[in-house]
């Protein structure tokens, strides 16, 4: 699996971080495993440990396994002027989680992120790649509901 | 052609893809095939329209009314109220019209020229508004010095944050003998609050590949890497879709216009980190490393992209450059003032009566375009101060409402005026809470390469934490601006240099609210 994914790309060290974002993509739980930098490491002819150093250096990739959906609030000055840790709140309770953590179905891991470039609908946040702006708490209970009907 | 009697202009952007508009376009059509109007209304889907209304919004020309969240069940109402009756619908319109509508805010417009006019997803569409003429005319009328003559002559300054002259910067790469050489477009737009180069690439693509193409050109370089988000996903797929149609036309591959000349345009996907923003870390990054800067001298102009000579430049400097070659810079410098010449994109928000996009000469002030472009406060508000620049930018209080805003006039905070974003508190906002919020951000985006930044935002965070709860002195406020000051002086790259510039203009244009904070 992780192996087909690589060979889509040339084996060159510059295709590592659109590698790991295919096969992050790719895997159920929305993560980096152990095994797959291995994969990748032999593919591209380069050490595990600049791997993980790529892995663990950017933000939207992650070595533990995840939920089916990534929720990833804006935690920058123009969402928190707008009241983004009133919206961070509210998800913690509702999915029962710490920020970080992924709700016991298994539907949800909780991010928290720097800005996503959609500052006009402050606050915002993105699950999987949906952009959801000009959240409020009762917005959000919405979102959240809804994705909880469709599993 | 065909004439139509009306346009509705749709924007398509992440906020209106969330409220389905896809859906809705089809609604609208069906709804004007049904009453029989599909021949006289034409429906456009398009960039940015100038202002940041909730859901889907749209812009009807000739008439210039902007409507907000229309939703599929308003169709029948819109369709036959304003293009069967002729009467807009006052229930859905936004409440100020004329002045700040798409037009004005683009009055003087170079970058954003087409963006809410064209159909971005059309290579027509662009030809059609003059596109490409510039990339023909520097291809095959001009020689590469020229086109770096030009630039210069012209003016331009970087609009990434440093403001370096973009001419200059080419004129480094241009005579060097190499067997390969690279154009970089920085397109890792991260400074908070900060959305232009996304709304760039989004109403307007194939005008960024045309800079590109004229970069490329003009210093010799046969391959170009656009580095992008990874969150942008609009903008990816636009300008994937850009690249292959201007390949379909022959605009972009071997032997273009039968010059002899061949260029590949390519687009690379960041994964998350502000600091891929500077232009070592974002090659490091294109080489799939760490985004960790690289230690200048050599620059990338003359060691980059691995170890090639390499002009990286932002998405609003190179969406400039098309209209320089085909106006000429002495078309070019009637725009903003003789020192910084051109216009600039910014992106306004917070409690302004309207928050959005404008596009203005060079040197306007931060009072015209809060009240004329954002329509002054919101009701009921008054203006505290600005944060201009995103997170490595500064507070700036009402008194310097009227500084203009262009680089040599905001001198010692030159730096913050690449990014354009304007966001404006209200007088029950804290500065302090701001300040945090800000010093948050870094701790969470220093890259940990070197000691002076890595170190120093954590104390700035820890520091600014105990004085928000009320448990700080004076001291650790003033201690703040010496360890900020010691960033500045030793940081590797502009990232550790930065959080002295909002430090800075916070305690100084607000230290009472510190002194109050403390006494708690």
């Amino acid at each position: 699996m992780t192996l087909e994914i690589c060979q889509k790309y040339a084996p060159n060290k510059d295709n590592l971080i659109q590698i790991l974002h295919d096969v992050q993509d790719a895997h159920p739980q929305h993560y980096i495993s152990p095994e797959a930098v291995d994969v990748i490491a032999e593919y591209l002819g380069v050490p595990a440990n600049h791997i993980y150093g790529v892995l663990t250096f950017y933000t939207m990739y992650s070595t533990s396994p995840r939920g089916k959906n990534i929720i990833r609030l804006c935690e920058s000055p123009p969402c928190y002027i707008k009241g983004s840790d009133n919206i961070l709140r509210k998800l913690k309770v509702l999915l029962g989680v710490q920020t970080g953590g992924t709700s016991k179905d298994g539907l949800f891991t909780l991010e928290l992120c720097a800005c996503l470039g959609v500052c006009g609908n402050a606050p915002v946040m993105m699950i999987n790649e949906d952009v959801y702006g000009d959240l409020t708490e009762e917005k959000v209970e919405e979102i959240i509901e809804r994705i909880r009907g469709m599993k | 052609m065909k004439y139509y009697r009306s346009h509705i202009l749709v924007s398509i952007n992440e906020t209106s893809i969330a409220a389905g508009v896809q859906g809705f376009i089809q609604a609208l059509r069906s709804e004007l095939a049904k009453t029989e109007l599909s021949a006289e209304i034409n429906v456009l889907e398009t960039g940015p329209l100038g202002f940041f209304g909730r859901g889907i919004c749209l812009t009807v020309y000739p008439e210039n009314v902007n409507y907000e969240a229309v939703k599929v069940e308003d169709i029948p109402e819109l369709v036959s109220e304003h293009f069967l009756k002729g009467r807009p619908l006052k229930r859905l319109m936004l409440d100020s019209i004329g002045k700040f509508s798409p037009n004005f805010n683009y009055a003087n417009r170079i970058v954003l020229r087409n963006s809410g006019i064209i159909d971005p997803e059309n290579i027509d569409d662009y030809i059609g508004a003059g596109g490409y003429e510039a990339w023909e005319k520097a291809l095959t009328q001009m020689q590469p010095a020229e086109i770096v003559a030009e630039v210069k002559k012209s003016g331009l300054r970087g609009r990434g944050g440093a403001g370096f002259p973009a001419g200059v910067k080419w004129s480094f790469t241009a005579p060097l003998e190499a067997p390969q050489k690279y154009v970089v477009v920085n397109a890792d737009e991260g400074e908070p609050g900060t959305f232009k180069d996304r709304l760039i690439m989004e109403g307007d693509p194939h005008q960024l590949l045309e800079g590109i193409m004229i970069c490329a050109r003009a210093i010799g370089a046969t391959k170009a890497y656009i580095y992008i988000r990874g969150e942008y996903k609009l903008c990816i797929s636009r300008l994937e879709l850009a690249i292959k149609q201007a390949k379909e036309y022959g605009i972009l591959g071997t032997n273009i216009f039968d010059s002899g000349f061949d260029l590949d345009i390519m687009i690379k996907i960041g994964a998350g980190a502000y600091v891929c923003g500077e232009e070592t870390a974002l090659i490091e990054s294109l080489e799939g490393n760490r985004g960790n800067p690289r230690w200048k001298p050599p620059f990338p102009g003359v060691k980059g992209l691995w170890q090639a000579p390499t002009v990286v430049n932002n998405v609003e400097t190179l969406a400039n450059v098309p209209f320089i070659i085909a106006k000429g810079a002495d078309e070019y410098m009637k725009y903003g003032t003789p020192e910084c010449t051109g216009t600039k994109v910014y992106t306004i928000l917070g409690d302004v009566a309207h928050p959005g996009l404008c596009e203005v000469d060079m040197g306007t002030t931060l009072r015209t375009i809060i009240n004329d472009y954002a329509g002054g406060m919101k009701k009921g508000f008054r203006f505290k101060a600005a944060l201009v620049g995103g997170a490595a930018g500064v507070i700036l209080p009402d008194r310097m409402l009227d500084v203009k805003m262009d680089f040599s006039s905001l001198n010692q905070y030159a730096a913050v005026l690449g990014s354009g974003a304007i966001l404006v508190m209200n007088e029950h906002q804290s500065i302090v809470d701001m300040l945090w919020s800000i010093l948050r951000f870094f701790r969470h985006e220093s890259c940990g390469k070197c000691a002076p930044c890595k170190n120093g935002t954590q104390q700035l965070y820890k520091l600014i934490t105990k004085i928000k709860k009320g448990e700080g002195t004076m001291e650790d406020v003033d201690l703040m601006q010496t360890i900020a000051e010691t960033m500045l002086h030793t940081s590797f790259c502009a990232l550790g240099q930065s959080p002295i510039m909002a430090i800075r203009s916070a305690i100084e244009n607000f230290r009472d609210e510190f002194i109050d904070i403390t006494k708690k």
